[in-house]
């Protein structure tokens, strides 16, 4: 497998590239966070709506200003209606495992939409952590040639990729694209089943841990459902019934699973690491929309956390359980803000 | 169209016709033309019919209407005319 890297002057220029390569009939990937991203703003929406199966890591990171670069999920979040299949991990691991899995997911022939893979930055992308690589290739074999469907360099077999897109069909395009979202739920299920065969590890749309019997849980996305796992089991210990969900996938929005998971507990925190001003987090309304739809009337509260890469550790958010088996949160809380 | 919106076959612009978008139209006097074809350069529609080297007319399906001709033509030989008047 040939593969070439090519340096670009900007962000906005590697994505175009992206497009360019991956339209011509290549296998196309790049890397990305935080401002970088929202200097991609443009062209991811045109990866998309071309529907090209361009993947990408994005190391989640704060947007300026004031200028920052710590783990913050606004930068990603900003990216959440351009078009872009979402997967989150919590540990380098998983970032290794979304991956290999977001190729054939996005080249996918039901799917063809771009992925974006987020990790934690700096807690996961600059920390030293053990984890178990596949044989090349294993992972060769498990992703396969890249057969692009309408190549743009097919020159017997010319066509047009991006053409300007009257209101006669705009419309349509975009109900294109959300099918294809809702294609991928079901994609995402099962190449990562796939990827259990070839791996020993397990993913789902969500993670739930010690959830069964739990009357109170708290749900979240990356390193920090790494943290909630301790804090479960340590408030367990103490006889608390309580929880963790981890939202793997966020584009599409696994909302029946939410839903399922959801359906019958005293108290649900929703943790967002980014915060839409003038709302709340984006978890939350989409983690809300999915219980009202179920018709679930269990209260829900918002907990906006770590902007800017503040540290939450395992007493933070030990808080929040208390809160909600005390009844004391907010609608919208901010935790650990110095005020 | 495929399922991904890529349309499979080239020059699809040419059943468009982006004339209908017109609300003047520019209009060319041969007696003062000298078929420097300044016109035929400028013209970003590939609206202005050239025959032999000669300026014949302007193909109306896809002109817009911009007046770029009109500005480029050395000899003032092409006019704007609102649409519906003579």
């Amino acid at each position: 497998m040939g593969t070439e890297y090519v340096c670009s002057e900007s962000e906005h220029s590697s994505m175009s590239m992206c497009i360019g390569a991956s339209a011509a009939g290549a296998r196309a990937a790049t890397a990305t966070a935080s401002a970088g991203l929202a200097y991609m703003w443009e062209m991811l929406y045109i990866a998309a709506s071309m529907r090209l199966p361009v993947v990408m890591t994005v190391a989640n990171r704060a947007l300026s200003g004031p200028i920052n670069i710590h783990c913050d999920h606004s930068d990603a979040m900003g990216a959440r209606d351009s078009g872009w299949i979402q997967i989150y991990a919590e540990n380098v691991q998983e970032a290794y495992d979304n991956s290999i899995m977001s190729f054939r997911i996005a080249e996918d022939a039901g799917v063809k939409l771009p992925v974006m893979n987020c990790l934690d930055g700096f807690i996961v992308t600059h920390a030293i952590e053990s984890m178990e690589p596949l044989d090349d290739e294993v992972v060769k074999k498990f992703v396969g040639d890249f057969k692009p469907l309408h190549p743009l360099l097919d020159v017997k077999n010319p066509h047009s990729f991006g053409p300007f897109d009257m209101p006669e069909y705009y419309y349509e395009h975009k109900y294109n694209q959300q099918m294809a979202m809702k294609k991928a739920l079901e994609v995402v299920r099962q190449v990562s089943e796939e990827y259990a065969k070839i791996s020993g590890r397990k993913y789902d749309l969500l993670e739930c841990y010690r959830c069964e019997d739990a009357d109170y849980v708290a749900i979240s996305i990356g390193s920090t459902a790494g943290t909630m796992k301790q804090v479960v089991d340590d408030l367990r210990a103490e006889g608390h019934k309580v929880g963790s969900v981890k939202v793997r996938l966020f584009r599409p929005f696994p909302f029946q699973d939410i839903a399922k998971v959801l359906d019958g507990r005293k108290g649900v925190a929703v943790l967002d690491r980014a915060l839409s001003f003038g709302a709340a987090g984006p978890l939350f309304a989409d983690v809300r929309t999915a219980m009202f739809d179920n018709g679930s009337r269990s209260p829900a509260v918002n907990y906006i956390y770590g902007l800017g890469g503040r540290d939450v550790g395992v007493e933070d958010l030990k808080r929040v359980f208390l809160d909600l088996e005390n009844g004391t949160a907010e609608t919208v809380n901010y935790l650990g803000v110095k005020l | 169209m495929t399922a991904e919106d890529v349309i499979m076959k080239p020059g699809t612009a040419r059943q468009y016709h982006t004339g209908s978008w017109r609300s003047r139209r520019p209009e060319v006097d041969k007696d003062k033309c000298i078929n420097c074809l300044f016109c035929w350069m400028f013209c970003p529609d590939n609206s202005i019919l050239v025959e032999g080297g000669e300026m014949k007319g302007i193909r109306y399906t896809h002109c817009k209407g911009c007046g770029i001709c009109v500005r480029q033509c050395p000899k003032d030989a092409i006019t704007m005319v609102e649409e519906g008047e003579q």
